[in-house]
């Protein structure tokens, strides 16, 4: 039975980390409108540089500076509002379809940097022995889970409040207008570029702080935790909860992380052995299924604003 | 009227934009004076709304000046016109369609520290008692133009005049000097439209220079105290609605003569 409960705040967790990951892209694309197809790209970015700098000295890699836990979270946000706010100044010009193939390359050349640059992220091997919160308790798996879980919720109660506060503020009111009619707002005295790189810069601070969760949560990151499979995985949280409501955000990626895990199991039940390792692309199909399903039922997802919209309509 | 008025709040000088090989505006000049209501028409084509967007920023001038109080402002960048004194509504309304009218008109203040990401986790108080001040302004603007009753609702349910009144209180939030209305009475319902025309004398009268382009030639009579004609990018001719009514080159201008 305690095992089962720790196998359930084991799950929270990761689904919560998710939550976390989904805010960042709904202030982004719910209340922005951009289409930032890069979300692997900067939670990976988040979790190395927490690694780096939190585990202890290693042979034949650049850092294991051995700070706390916190000084990691707060860089590996700091990294990634930079990097993310990078990227939204070099695509200041491109909207919709284009801007998405931009992150997307941003992505998968974060990736590849995480995988080819051994000397700074120990390649294929990834980062082992990131410390973990609580990490003394990690002979008493139960306890440990629960109070992983505990730091993970603190932190996802947080971001939600921080952006939720954000939402209501005059600032998340430009973002807003910004993405009704960007002509109109300039018009009225914004200015497209500072707010389009400030989406960008803090979606991507609360996506990068996710990774860093996560990478700290597990103990250990390898390249292929960074594939476009997040990405995928975190927009079809984004539009089942509804875009737009960061209640959504949260509902939508605990939802979408259960039915993952789900056919995860149950394809794994009925699946002959020899045929295991395809069977898991089911999960992929099985979350399509369940997107087409509410985008027919319930266009606007869980708690999203009803109103008609498209992806191109930047 | 020069002589009258001998303040010019804004002033455009040879102002000219090609687009490629079209010449949209070809040498423009105008100035707006002080306090009065001007109107800026001509046949379609003529590059009057060319004109209104190189005034208003969101297209960068060929060559030519444009001086806003003053002051040159034809290489600075849109966003930066209505802390200058200058708004812009748009020959089709764009309203914030999913934001309410308070909401709407709440974007358009100027100098909000709120609209700045840290104040919003530091200056709770200040930001509060801007956005109240702010709520109360907004509410006065909509009784203005007799919108207050839909104020919690979404723009989207308004209809096409409604939008243009919203369009008119949301520049107002901005305290402008200076409104150019891009075909304020096109598509609106007559009873709207003597609405319309009745604010905009009661705004004008409240001190606010009006430029507006309009094809609505009974609404450039009523209001305007001034008329510019242009045609083919260029200045065809200047006087009061009748003088320009009533001048042949207008007359062929209009009816498409061998220009």
């Amino acid at each position: 039975m305690i095992d089962l409960l720790g196998y359930a705040a084991f799950f929270l967790s990761t689904a919560l980390i998710f939550a976390i990951i989904t805010l960042g892209l709904n202030l982004q694309w719910g209340q922005t409108g951009l289409f930032n197809v890069g979300v692997a790209g900067f939670v990976a970015i988040g979790a190395y540089t927490s690694a780096l700098l939190t585990t202890p000295e290693t042979a034949g890699r650049l850092g294991g500076f051995g700070l706390p836990i916190l000084a990691g979270w707060v860089a590996a946000m700091a990294v990634t509002a930079l990097v993310a706010g990078i990227t939204g100044y070099v695509t200041l010009r491109l909207k919709a379809d284009y801007l998405a193939i931009s992150t997307f390359g941003v992505a998968v050349v974060t990736q590849l940097v995480a995988l080819n640059a051994r000397g700074l992220t120990g390649g294929p091997f990834g980062v082992a022995f990131i410390p973990r919160p609580f990490g003394a308790l990690a002979d008493r798996p139960a306890l440990f889970n629960f109070t992983s879980c505990g730091v993970v919720l603190a932190v996802t109660v947080l971001t939600y409040l921080a952006l939720e506060h954000l939402t209501r503020s005059p600032w998340g009111r430009v973002l807003r207008a910004l993405r009704e009619d960007e002509r109109a707002a300039v018009s009225l005295g914004k200015s497209a570029r500072s707010y389009r790189i400030q989406a960008f810069a803090v979606g991507g601070a609360v996506m990068g702080l996710a990774g860093a969760v996560q990478a700290h949560l597990i103990g250990f990151i390898a390249p292929d935790n960074y594939v476009p499979t997040l990405t995928f995985q975190v927009w079809a949280m984004l539009m089942a909860g509804g875009s737009g409501s960061n209640r959504g955000a949260v509902a939508g990626a605990l939802v979408v992380w259960a039915v993952w895990v789900g056919a995860g199991a149950l394809s794994a039940a009925l699946v002959p052995q020899a045929f295991q390792a395809r069977a898991a692309a089911l999960q992929i199909v099985v979350i399509g299924v369940m997107l087409c399903v509410i985008l027919l039922w319930r266009p606007q997802g869980f708690f999203g604003p009803r109103r008609r919209r498209t992806p191109g309509g930047g | 009227m020069a002589q009258t008025h001998p303040d010019p709040v804004l002033q455009a000088t040879d102002v000219t934009k090609r687009f490629g090989g079209v010449v949209a505006v070809n040498g423009m000049s105008l100035a707006v004076h002080r306090g009065e209501i001007l109107g800026l028409i001509g046949p379609n084509g003529a590059g009057k709304t060319t004109m209104f967007d190189l005034l208003a920023g969101s297209v960068a001038v060929s060559s030519g000046s444009i001086r806003l109080n003053g002051v040159e402002v034809a290489g600075s960048p849109a966003h930066r016109r209505i802390a200058q004194g200058l708004g812009r509504t748009f020959q089709i309304p764009r309203p914030f369609a999913g934001l309410t009218l308070v909401e709407n008109l709440l974007i358009a203040r100027q100098h909000q520290t709120g609209e700045r990401l840290w104040p919003n986790f530091a200056a709770w108080r200040r930001i509060a008692a801007e956005e109240r001040a702010a709520r109360d302004k907004a509410r006065g603007l909509l009784d203005l133009v007799r919108l207050s009753h839909l104020a919690g609702e979404p723009a989207s349910v308004l209809s096409g005049g409604q939008r243009k009144l919203l369009e008119l209180a949301r520049l107002l939030m901005a305290d402008p000097q200076v409104i150019l209305l891009d075909e304020p009475a096109a598509g609106v319902n007559p009873s709207l439209l003597e609405v319309i025309i009745d604010r905009i004398r009661a705004i004008n009268a409240g001190g606010v220079t009006f430029l507006l382009i309009e094809h609505n030639i009974d609404m450039v009579t009523r209001l305007c105290h001034r008329v510019i004609v242009m045609a083919q990018g260029a200045r065809l001719a200047e006087g009061t609605a009748a003088e320009v009514a009533r001048d042949p080159r207008v007359i062929e201008a209009y009816l498409g003569g061998a220009g």
